[in-house]
């Protein structure tokens, strides 16, 4: 295990600690950065201006894992919000009203804010606060919902006007003049990116599968999120590529034995990443696929950003191509070809209790996939940020019963 | 003769279990866990051995489950009790699909299938709303002892609508309905319906079907069976036993191992339970 994917890891690392570098020398420097979110991001039109983007949401999780979430949750409900509020944004919400200092450094103040995924009420509100706070500008993007299969050419022509007012915000706070060549770039090296995490996440068909696409994906999506559309993000996935290949032919994966192949439903509780982690890895449960990783961004099934159609392409990934912008029927279909192609034995959904608006449906989800499709279904709940929520007892009960079950009833089929 | 012994280390009690090869249960012993995990569960395999008339060494295995199922110092393996009240429900009532577990803490449906598997399983959440504690806490309200609250809920004849399943706020409800003059029995009648009715939306979850088999300690008290038979429309399989499901169930498979390693052969053990390595070791 210790030299289990190294080169990824330490990629990875290089990459997200190089970025709190730049943020810490912007806020210093006072150069461009903007807020924005992660879900269904635009990040492409910020670096086609080379603002720095500042995701409050990896600040989150970054502070989370590190166990230093509670005393800002705790900071945020003395301010007045709710217990019932999204943690993650209590945590940001805290992190902000303290000073914006955190282990990497400086969180720079922002140029503007950006408020790309309109999916989730508490998330608008949290930007709206945090400009206002800040005293900065918002720029809000109204991404519809879709509902058929393909958004409409009026719901990209709509998107794609917001982005145009996008533009004009960053070339005031640049003073650089758009230049659509460079946006072309930007697109190509994301798309390049985008094979990078394809082939990666298609690795994970083999047996074993060479990587965690639940607990190691958070390694790949720092670098498609954050980087995409540099040169750097285009390295780090031939870094991966080139590793995760080398380990499927070895037949090497992250656990010693993969006895188990799962795909993972929902975030993970970052306050207990390892204990979490731990609960699946001592039943020889490997994650081969997962909803969480593709916040972001679908690339998994063919979608790219397209240097010929920069700004089309991009309303298409906000609409559509992004798992938080979805209708839960789209979500049942991506999980469904994750459990069919990537050939799984079950499927672990992570309730989020802070976050009803994404957990929301989740029970009817186990019931599809346990009742409907046979698919073995464990339905956990405690919180991506708030420790207060997860309880290690309960937790180990529940996932060594769910594998208990799925190993006797192996046997059962087997005999 | 061959025997395998289980313990359930759970919130409230702990049970213990010795089961022998020609299946008969040869021994049972309770006793409250307390502070001291390990030593109520040693103390009560103990008690199981004595009453037995065993020793140690006459009994192949061991297996802990329940919460403190890791603080079994003396046990071999460990199994979760939801595995293990699936296994005991079946054993003792073999038509059982449903199982429904109230324990201390604890309440637990779990869909089972034609060899005791389990094939799905529900449980209520980081709250111990609706589970025996709620019971526990209406009792202490109404200044009553545990065992008296099930007769009397069944002389209920106008049952309260309990406005919470929560196990604390449980106390303002049943004290605002003694203000307003509500009877005992009524007042218990609805204390046995809420749980009933908590109990039914984790069993929806698992696609529950017939037979029903109640386990756990809440198994005791007649008022709850009545409530869920009630709403569940089908009778509900319980007995003296069904407070020792868990341990029957882990001493099932406890002795399938112990017979395993027997014959030596390791692949057979698996076929109750599962290799987690204990047979390899123990040989």
């Amino acid at each position: 295990m210790a030299e289990y994917a190294t080169a990824v890891h330490e990629a990875s690392r290089k990459a997200m600690t190089a970025w709190y570098d730049r943020l810490a020398a912007a806020a210093k420097s006072g150069a461009p950065s903007a807020y924005t979110m992660i879900s269904g991001n635009c990040v492409e039109i910020l670096r086609a201006f080379d603002i720095e983007p500042v995701f409050p949401e990896v600040n989150a999780l970054q502070l989370a894992i590190r166990k230093q979430s509670l005393p800002l949750i705790l900071k945020a409900e003395e301010m007045g919000y709710s217990s019932d509020n999204c943690a993650y944004v209590k945590a940001d919400a805290g992190f902000t009203f303290a000073g914006g200092v955190g282990k990497d450094g400086k969180i720079p103040t922002p140029s503007f804010i950006l408020c790309n995924f309109v999916g989730c009420n508490v998330y608008i509100k949290w930007f709206e606060h945090s400009a206002e706070f800040l005293g900065v500008p918002l720029t809000m993007i109204d991404v519809p919902f879709v509902r058929s299969d393909r958004p409409t050419d009026g719901d990209v022509r709509y998107v794609v006007s917001q982005l145009n007012k996008l533009i004009a915000e960053c070339e005031r706070v640049t003073g650089k003049k758009f230049d659509i060549d460079r946006l072309r770039e930007v697109c190509r090296l994301s798309a390049k990116a985008e094979d990078g995490w394809q082939k990666c996440k298609d690795l994970c068909k083999a047996t074993p599968s060479p990587m965690d696409a639940y607990f190691d994906a958070i390694n790949l999506m720092g670098p498609i999120n954050v980087l995409r559309g540099t040169q750097d993000a285009v390295d780090f996935f031939d870094v991966a590529v080139k590793e995760y290949e080398g380990l499927v032919a070895g037949k090497k994966g992250p656990l010693p034995q993969e006895k188990f192949r799962i795909v993972v439903e929902g975030p993970p509780p970052y306050p207990f990443y390892r204990q979490f982690r731990d609960l699946f890895a001592a039943w020889g449960a490997v994650a081969v696929q997962s909803t969480y990783s593709t916040v972001g961004g679908i690339w998994e099934f063919g979608f790219r950003h397209d240097p010929k159609r920069p700004l089309e392409s991009i309303a298409e990934q906000m609409l559509m191509e992004n798992l938080c912008n979805r209708s839960l029927l789209d979500r049942y279909k991506q999980i469904r070809r994750y459990v069919d192609e990537w050939k799984a034995d079950a499927l672990v959904i992570h309730s989020v209790k802070s976050c009803r608006l994404f957990s929301a449906g989740q029970g009817d989800m186990r019931d599809y996939f346990a009742n409907e499709l046979g698919v073995p279904t464990l339905l956990v709940e405690s919180d991506l940020e708030d420790p207060r929520y997860y309880a290690q007892a309960m937790m180990k009960n529940r996932i060594d019963a769910f594998f208990e079950s799925l190993a006797h009833r192996k046997l059962i089929k087997r005999a | 003769m061959i025997y395998g012994a289980g313990v359930d280390v759970g919130s409230t009690q702990t049970k213990a279990v010795i089961i022998d090869s020609s299946r008969d249960i040869v021994a049972r012993a309770l006793q409250m866990t307390g502070a001291n995990v390990s030593k109520a569960a040693e103390n009560c395999y103990l008690e199981a051995l004595k009453s037995a008339g065993m020793t140690r060494d006459q009994v192949g295995y061991v297996i802990g489950t329940g919460y403190g199922r890791y603080k079994v110092t003396f046990g071999d393996a460990q199994v979760t009790e939801i595995s293990c009240h699936a296994r005991g429900a079946h054993f003792m009532y073999p038509g059982t699909r449903t199982v429904i577990d109230i324990g201390g803490q604890d309440t637990k449906a779990i869909r089972v299938g034609s060899n005791g598997e389990v094939v799905d399983f529900s449980m209520n959440d980081k709250c111990a709303a609706g589970t025996g504690r709620f019971l526990s806490a209406s009792a202490e309200v109404l200044d009553l002892s545990l065992d008296k609250i099930g007769p009397l809920s069944l002389e209920g004849k106008d049952p309260v609508r309990l406005s919470t399943v929560c196990t604390v706020f449980v106390e303002s409800d049943i004290m605002s309905y003694l203000a307003q003059g509500r009877k005992t029995p009524d007042i218990l009648a609805g204390v046995h319906r809420a749980i009933a009715a908590r109990t039914m939306s984790l069993l929806q979850r698992i696609g529950m079907g017939p037979e029903y088999t109640m386990t756990g300690g809440v198994a005791r008290n007649v008022g709850m069976i009545q409530a869920l038979e009630e709403k569940l429309k089908a009778p509900l399989n319980h007995g003296a036993d069904s407070h020792y499901m868990g341990a029957i169930g882990a001493a099932l498979f406890a002795l399938e191992r112990s017979e395993a390693a027997a014959r030596s052969k390791c692949e057979e053990a698996v076929l109750g339970g599962w290799d987690d390595g204990s047979v390899e070791k123990k040989k």
